[in-house]
């Protein structure tokens, strides 16, 4: 069905590209590069007062950069703005929107230097995690979009012209490369699903759906059994893309997750944004499909794609920045109750078995391994 | 060189390798004993008046260029400059009776010792203490074979019969015989040749045929098959026992310890290579892995045991199961270990390396970044003050000096994991220097790069790990932490600093308490504080939300290797679900894997676990060496399964402890060449 020079590339796509550049690699860890700011250690030996006062230096240093973000939002042109538009296109997904917008800053930008222009890009790249700081892979997205820009400007660092033009292309051609993606994923994903079995899903997510498309036009036989996904009701439309290519689907409240799992053959979800330690984050619920999964011996499987890796490592549910969501009940409830609703959950790397992303099909634990490749 | 090679808790086994030399080099007086005696009388006067006395006693063939080598000098320490005092129970009886400093006991004042560190004129007046005595200075050499036998009542090394008589009241001229005899290969060799220079004694490898070498390997098999056959006597007997005898036994013997010897070897000094030379090349080809020594393999202690610098003081009551570790051996064998010492140019070590591993010794410096760092500091004084001896490269000669010296760290207390990280970097970079190098460049450059080492993966790295660690202390939390990591004490001062509101448990263990040192520091911050002992921790962790823990090391199937009490704090946590942070920098990271805290430890005093501050009534274990049914078992590390980590925080970031090898893969690369 795709030709096999599509499924050749299990690297990373901007990995592909900075080897293609000629940039043989240079991991350049972060540490290094703060150590390298003209702070210099007195010849005598090592105080610690001395380490205080850098780091005063370098929180500093810190509050500059934002208010620098600050003055950017005012300027006529807005990323933000630039973002929403994207967005609104039904086949972005919000990493894809995200660099949209920054290649957009790229072409209206006049900065004569790389460095200028990825000083700027930074800035842009903060207002725009600012604007939702609970969208991770809006995050991810820029974070890798900058990474990109360090690791070329590295390698055009004489020619700004040049790098420009191929950091636009790279930006434009980016909602390709996540399409190319998303169809990696389902070629992988799809020898998972056999004949006969069915498939809890929760949430809506394009490669889960691409991946059931793909088994379904490979000829395999399945059901599947989607949540409602309140308040959201995700169960719906997941349901109605489903039905469109002839597979069976039943649709279960979320709350009856474990009463269905004994006739689930594998738990298959989308994610938000895949974090350091091979965990997920998604919509409210897979936490506890997973752990009713887990508990009846069920495999869970993840399909993401890998731009939505990000470097984050929340420790337990409360670790990761609130995104509260508004509920509508029925009933009219008494204000005095407090009603706490969050719009995703994290899911711990225990109680996954499997990541199908366009880098292969991965353990929880080798998530931190891409991870540390691409950002160090 | 060999950087690969180097293990990290290195036992003992490592400082065979280079006493060679000095026992070499009595040889030189053996034709005729009366010479040495002479010898003997003259160095004990001369050398108390001269500076040059820090160089080689007479007794002692100097290498040649040595001569013209000016005075060594001897900078101020640059790092805390305080005097280590360090207790000798028998200071008091000074040269009384020469056999004294036969034993364990100390040779010299120690108020002498008190002053040593700082200056000169001190370390001046300790050598001219030594020298004082004559005839002592040549039992040296023997000081540890002779030693272990009045303290020889356990399980190892017992000599009995034939050497004691000569070692312990014969004339001393008979000793450096003995005792140069044994690295040479064969007795039969004409002794002149032994001192002859490496050139020299190549062509020997020439003419020594295959069928010789055959022949040897048969008899020495042999021989071995007899020794087997003649039951554990012979085995624990010295091979070295006897003077005058050589039977094909002894000979034998001889060789096989240098078989041994074999592996340990680092290439680059000179006189070694007469002990090479003879290996078959099989030997050479398995030369490289070289296995940790065993301690419970008597054999092999007993030969270790012989060239080792120190005592090697035998703890009564050894725990089965840590037999096979060096045991703990008290501060108290500093003279041996200067008269080892010092009396051999090459083999001194630096008075700024002296000074810390004193430091280590009497546990002034502890803790993994003090150490590294007091450690590096040293040695980058002592490449500071290198001068490389003429005919030598520097990349070869300074990498032995280095060997010496990291020599006499371990001799003070085994290194940890990351301080052979520190030092296989830093070998890695001599090696790297090209050879056309001034000697200039080449000092300034690896003082360059020991300087960026401390500064970028210890001191920046810790900023970094606070930086990291303190997004993960949210307002109310309640946080854990077992006895005293700098870096964890540094997050928490970070974190008050910041404004966030929370509260610390200090969990503390016995003998060492170090959390109270911590309680102090976060008690001067105005931090909220609980303090409890280990028996506590499952009470203590149900209002836990986060436990912070330093490491030693982390090892690559993310196993964490770290003060011991750690491993049960991270498995109560576990059993609480309160997530277990492990603050560590990359440095110390570590390839190897290791799956319990067995195979690879270190052995704490067993004393301390005698008393109980405050509770003198508490006298039961008094005495405890005396009864055979009882051991006590003080560790100092412990491994915590990765299972019990949710998360490592390193400078590059927080990854699960999975990632270890990761890291190791992508940024090791280089440095361990």
């Amino acid at each position: 069905m795709f030709p096999a020079g599509q499924l050749a590339s299990t690297c990373h796509p901007y990995m592909i590209i900075a080897y293609r550049a000629g940039h043989k690699m240079k991991v350049s860890n972060l540490p290094v590069t703060e150590v390298k700011t003209g702070l210099d250690i007195p010849a005598g030996g090592v105080t610690f007062e001395w380490l205080r006062q850098a780091e005063d230096a370098s929180l500093h240093r810190d509050q500059e950069v934002h208010t620098v973000a600050g003055v950017y939002g005012g300027q006529p042109f807005s990323v933000i703005e630039e973002f929403n538009f994207w967005r609104g296109k039904p086949e972005l997904a919000e990493a894809v929107a995200a660099i949209k917008a920054l290649t957009a800053v790229i072409k209206r930008s006049e900065a004569s230097t790389m460095m200028g222009l990825e000083i700027e890009l930074r800035n842009a790249s903060d207002a725009l995690k600012a604007w939702d700081e609970t969208s991770i892979s809006l995050t991810a997205g820029c974070n890798l979009f900058l990474r990109y820009v360090t690791r070329t400007s590295a390698v055009e660092y004489e020619d700004i012209a040049a790098g420009k033009a191929r950091l636009i292309e790279r930006g434009e051609r980016f909602g390709e490369i996540s399409q190319k993606a998303r169809r990696t994923i389902a070629m992988l994903g799809q020898d998972f699903v056999h004949d006969g079995c069915t498939i809890l899903t929760h949430g809506f997510s394009r490669v889960v759906l691409a991946l059931l498309k793909l088994a379904t036009a490979n000829g395999k036989r399945f059901s599947v059994i989607c949540t409602e996904g309140r308040p959201d009701n995700t169960g719906a439309e997941v349901a109605k893309e489903l039905l469109s290519v002839g597979i069976p689907v039943t649709l279960i409240l979320d709350s009856g997750v474990a009463y269905m799992m004994e006739k689930v053959d594998m738990v298959l979800v989308g994610a938000e944004g895949v974090v350091e330690s091979g965990g997920i984050i998604n919509m409210l619920g897979t936490y506890q499909a997973a752990l009713v999964a887990r508990t009846m011996n069920k495999p869970v499987y993840v399909a993401a794609e890998s731009y939505k890796f990000a470097r984050l490592f929340p420790l337990d549910q409360r670790d990761m920045s609130p995104s509260p969501r508004h509920v509508d009940f029925a009933e009219p409830i008494p204000p005095e109750v407090t009603v706490e609703n969050s719009a995703r959950d994290y899911t711990p790397p225990q109680y996954l078995t499997l990541l199908f992303t366009d880098l292969g099909v991965l353990t929880p634990s080798a998530v931190s391994d891409e991870l540390i490749q691409l950002y160090l | 060189m060999d950087a690969r090679r180097r293990t990290v808790i290195d036992p003992k086994v490592r400082m065979v390798g280079f006493v060679t030399p000095t026992a070499d080099m009595p040889a030189e007086t053996a034709p005729g004993t009366t010479t040495t005696t002479t010898q003997a009388s003259g160095l004990s006067q001369a050398p108390a008046t001269t500076v040059s006395n820090f160089s080689p006693s007479p007794v002692i063939i100097p290498p040649p260029q040595k001569a013209a080598a000016p005075p060594v000098p001897v900078p101020s320490p640059v790092i805390q400059s305080r005097p280590v005092e360090i207790e000798y129970p028998s200071a008091a009886v000074v040269g009384s009776n020469p056999s004294d400093s036969l034993l364990a006991s100390s040779s010299l004042p120690s108020s002498k010792t008190g002053i040593f560190m700082s200056d000169l004129s001190s370390v001046k007046h300790l050598t001219a203490g030594t020298v004082d005595r004559p005839g002592e200075r040549l039992m040296r050499p023997l000081d540890l074979l002779a030693a272990s036998m009045p303290a020889g009542t356990g399980t190892i090394g017992v000599k009995p019969g034939k050497g004691q008589p000569t070692s312990s009241s014969s004339s001393s001229q008979v000793l450096p015989v003995r005792v140069g005899s044994v690295p040479k290969s064969t007795a039969s060799k004409p002794e002149p040749q032994q001192a002859t220079t490496t050139e020299a004694s190549k062509p020997l490898k020439e003419r020594t045929s295959k069928a010789e070498r055959r022949a040897k390997q048969e008899a020495e098999r042999a021989a071995k098959a007899a020794a087997k056959e003649s039951g554990g006597e012979k085995a624990t007997t010295g091979g070295e026992g006897g003077i005058g005898q050589s039977t094909v036994q002894k000979e034998s013997k001889a060789q096989k310890a240098k078989k041994e010897h074999v592996p340990e070897r680092k290439g680059p000094q000179p006189s070694e290579k007469k002990g090479t030379d003879k290996m078959p090349e099989k030997e050479k080809k398995k030369e490289v892995p070289a296995p940790r020594l065993q301690f419970d393999d008597q054999q092999k202690v007993a030969k270790a045991k012989r060239r080792s610098l120190v005592e090697q003081t035998e703890t009564k009551n050894r725990v089965e199961l840590f037999r096979h570790l060096p045991q703990y051996v008290h501060g108290t064998q500093l003279p041996a270990l200067e008269a080892k010492f010092f009396h051999d140019d090459t083999m001194q070590p630096h008075p700024a390396v002296y000074q810390v591993g004193l430091q280590y010794l009497t546990g002034e410096i502890v803790g993994g970044n003090a150490r590294c760092i007091a450690m590096l500091m040293a040695l980058r004084s002592m490449i500071l003050d290198y001068t490389t001896p003429g005919e030598k490269t520097l990349v070869r000669d300074l990498m032995a000096r280095i060997n010496n010296n990291v020599n006499f760290f371990i001799t003070c207390r085994p290194l940890s994991i990351s301080m052979g990280n520190a030092i296989r970097f830093l070998k890695a970079r001599i090696a790297k220097l090209a050879v056309s190098l001034p000697e200039a460049e080449a000092k300034a450059s690896l003082v360059a790069e020991i300087d960026k080492f401390m500064q970028e993966k210890i001191v920046f790295a810790d900023k970094e790990i606070v930086k990291h660690a303190v997004t993960k202390i949210r307002d109310g939390d309640v946080l854990l932490t077992h006895g005293w990591s700098c870096v964890v004490e540094m997050i928490l001062i970070r974190a008050k600093e910041m404004g966030k509101k929370f509260r610390v448990v200090v969990v503390d263990s016995r003998p060492k308490l170090e959390g109270k040192g911590l309680l102090r520091q976060l008690l001067s911050k105005n931090i909220q504080c609980t303090y409890t002992h280990m028996n506590a921790s499952p009470y203590i962790m149900q209002e836990v939300t986060r436990v912070f823990l330093g490491a030693s090391s982390v090892l690559s199937n993310g196993t964490v290797y770290s003060r011991v009490g750690t491993a049960c704090v991270a498995m109560v946590a576990h059993a609480f679900s309160v997530p277990v942070m492990i603050c560590c920098e990359t440095y110390k990271f570590h390839e190897r894997v290791q799956l319990d805290s067995i195979t690879s430890n270190e052995l704490g005093d067993p004393d301390a676990l005698v008393k109980v501050p405050g509770r003198n009534d508490l006298s039961a274990l008094e005495g405890w060496a005396d009864n055979e049914h009882l051991q006590l078992l003080n560790l100092t590390y412990d491994a915590t399964p990765a299972d019990y980590v949710s998360m490592i925080i390193t400078e590059l970031g927080m990854v699960p402890p999975t990632s270890v090898p990761v890291i190791l893969r992508e940024y090791r690369k280089e440095p361990t060449i």
